[in-house]
């Protein structure tokens, strides 16, 4: 199993498919990053030469920012909106949607778990 | 949906002059606007803004972080005093 940008260790899978395991690259890069290391996108990743896998390496390297280095900068450009008080970071602070969403009903990715509220009337016992 | 980079940033004609005007005479008191749209330009850091929210003006001290947002994303036209029954979230608002 090839070994690419550290950690992450792609397996049996179409060589773009695997790629798209790092975090960062997602299946569109992965096959662009192919394309240009001039490698077979459908040849197992477990079958790549030590060649293509640096080659491969060498482009992400170069263009982009994966794994780690990419989770800390989403981190930090988040904390920046919540430490300068704007709109944005306030809506993170209260794990409320960011962009614009309606939050009377839906909204449960941000909003987590339905908390039930006693004593709420339903709109079953309305009528 | 950016802005064309032909116009560049918007920023408010009157509050640009009047923050020139605290440059030159080298005083920093607030400056109360009613433009929460204006982009805020790296001349505005280190003055103090009274942003109009609707109904009334916040505090807002410009720091280099701001710089590319707008002025009304630090004035909050929304108050959320909690659900009822959810006492431990009702003093939170500002």
């Amino acid at each position: 199993m090839p070994r690419i940008v550290g950690v992450d260790i792609p397996n049996d899978k179409p060589a773009w498919i695997s790629l798209a395991y790092i975090h960062g690259v997602g299946k569109h890069l992965a096959r662009k990053i192919l394309k240009e290391a001039q490698v077979d996108a459908q040849v197992r990743a477990g079958k790549l030469t030590e060649d293509e896998v640096s080659r491969i390496s060498q482009i992400i390297d170069r263009d982009l920012v994966v794994e780690g280095q990419l989770r800390r900068q989403v981190s930090q450009d988040i904390s920046r909106l919540r430490e300068i008080g704007c709109y944005r970071g306030i809506r993170h602070k209260r794990g409320l949607p960011v962009r614009g969403q309606q939050t009377q009903s839906n909204a449960r990715t941000r909003k987590g778990k339905r908390k039930t509220v006693a004593g709420k009337k339903s709109v079953k016992e309305m009528r | 949906m950016g802005r064309s980079q032909k116009k560049g940033p918007y920023v408010d004609q009157k509050l640009f002059i009047k923050v020139q005007k605290q440059i030159q005479s080298g005083r920093k008191e607030p400056i109360k606007t009613w433009t929460r749209a204006c982009t805020i330009i790296p001349e505005f850091v280190g003055y103090t803004f009274m942003v109009h929210n609707g109904k009334m003006f916040h505090k807002v001290f410009v720091t280099e972080d701001m710089v590319g947002h707008k002025l009304g994303e630090f004035s909050i036209t929304r108050t959320f005093r909690g659900h009822s029954g959810n006492k431990a979230e009702a003093a939170a608002p500002a």
